[in-house]
């Protein structure tokens, strides 16, 4: 049962939130822009911010539906940002993560949207970042990012939330699948889900092992969301690092920061392509003059030249 | 950028096969599709459509229920105040039907023969039409 007392974020505002989320995807409008049109809230930033990762069908957005669920319950306002992946070859997508969520669509303290990974190889989609942003400026006290079904190497859900529960299922593997690099680094929670099949046991104890080993203190729970079991223990793991100020600032930063110089560098790419660079460039590696390789040194020469020059 | 689309079932009837190979054939279009599960009502349908910003809002319905359905989502559309988005239908739709829908503001009905090819097109002319992206850029 949602709270009697809790809050609510207008479906006027709702809509002005989605729309630009839109405007952002389309690139029609800056963050400062797409923001402006939004209430102004100085409390903005305490939105807590939670990443639910991990592989394809695990769980994932039936968890988030507990989640939702749960935070209602403590009459907190819940915005969620489901990603799923775009189609290299058509730019198409099938968006399905709110079939899972679909009770809490006549609940105003709720906001649920959908999201193409488009262009993005990270796990979210390039205008997943400043869709929190926006759901933050709207009145939004608790996000939950859904990642795509995500193997190893997609971890770009560490630079944007304060948590992240990795969410695994039993028996994907033996337990070097935990001491590989990746996924399992990134975790401020582990979550077994569909922990009522065989082999879970096991693999909560594999991944405690390794969480021992690593000298970290981070939770290893088992649910089954379908269920709503063991959701409890995950909130309350989640109300534990929402209460550590900070926890995951300094590793949100380092991948923020990272990100914001590799967008900056790979757009200066494109520019300097299709210019008269690109088209010396391209005209030697035509004439055989240059190889790929030579031609991508000298982009990069090009580009950080200009970083030093306006240092 | 891509047509986004909610595919919704609305109403009781169980199976969504021909929703879900619209879904699919949407995606192979290059469109981004909203998929919402079965069993929705026409409030669970606009607040997706809302929140989600789709262009178009396409509705199967095999149930008969259409008559019912439809007046109910224009309606609920019109009190948010949404003028740009635009609704479709797809089933089992009797004829003399489609003219009454397209009254009520259903932009595009497509009956049980139609293609998903007749599906894409239909899609495509509309949001031309209606230049939903294109006037949002302009009012940027």
């Amino acid at each position: 049962m949602v709270a009697e007392t809790a809050r609510c974020i207008p479906i006027r505002i709702q809509r002005d939130l989605a729309r630009a989320i839109t405007s952002i995807e389309n690139g029609h409008a800056t963050l400062e822009e797409a923001s402006a049109k939004l209430p102004a809230r100085a409390d903005a930033a305490l939105a807590y911010v939670i990443g639910v990762t991990g592989p394809p069908g695990a769980g994932k957005s039936t968890l988030v539906d507990r989640l939702i669920e749960a935070y209602r319950d403590a009459g907190e306002t819940v915005a969620v940002i489901a990603v799923d992946p775009s189609s290299p070859f058509t730019h198409g997508a099938v968006l399905g993560d709110r079939v899972r969520m679909q009770r809490h669509s006549g609940d105003e303290g709720v906001f649920i949207r959908s999201m193409a990974s488009r262009e993005s190889g990270g796990g979210l989609a390039p205008a997943t970042h400043d869709a929190i942003a926006l759901a933050a400026h709207a009145g939004f006290d608790v996000i939950i990012v859904e990642t795509v079904g995500v193997g190893q190497v997609e971890l770009e859900i560490v630079g944007v939330a304060d948590t992240v529960a990795v969410v695994t299922v039993p028996a994907l593997g033996d337990s070097v699948q935990t001491i590989k690099a990746g996924l399992t680094e990134i975790a401020d929670l582990f979550v077994v889900n569909m922990a009522d099949r065989p082999g879970a046991n096991r693999t909560a104890l594999d991944l405690k092992h390794m969480v021992r080993e690593s000298g970290k203190e981070i939770a290893v729970l088992q649910t089954v969301a379908s269920e709503g079991t063991g959701i409890d223990g995950v909130v309350r793991a989640l109300n534990d690092a929402r209460a550590q100020p900070a926890g995951n600032a300094e590793r949100a930063v380092r991948f923020a920061v990272v990100r914001g110089v590799r967008d900056a560098a790979v757009r200066r790419a494109f520019d300097l392509l299709d210019g008269d660079f690109g088209k010396e460039i391209f005209k030697r590696l035509r004439s055989g003059e240059l190889d790929r390789t030579a031609a991508r040194k000298a982009l990069v020469a090009q580009i950080l030249s200009e970083v030093y020059d306006a240092d | 950028m891509p047509t986004k689309v909610l595919v919704a079932k609305p109403g009781l009837d169980g199976h969504d096969r021909g929703a879900k190979i619209v879904a699919r054939a949407l995606r192979d279009a290059g469109m981004e599709v909203v998929y919402t599960g079965l069993h929705q009502t026409p409030e669970m349908i606009v607040t997706a459509a809302l929140q989600e910003d789709v262009d178009v809002i396409g509705v199967s319905i095999l149930s008969g229920a259409h008559m019912t359905i439809f007046p109910k989502i224009m309606r609920l559309l019109d009190e948010r105040g949404v003028d740009d988005i635009a609704v479709v239908g797809g089933g089992v739709i009797q004829e003399d039907d489609i003219p009454k829908l397209k009254a009520i503001g259903v932009r595009a009905v497509f009956d049980s023969d139609a293609t998903t090819q007749d599906l894409i097109d239909g899609i495509e002319r509309i949001v031309a039409e209606t230049g939903r992206a294109g006037a949002r850029a302009a009012k940027k």
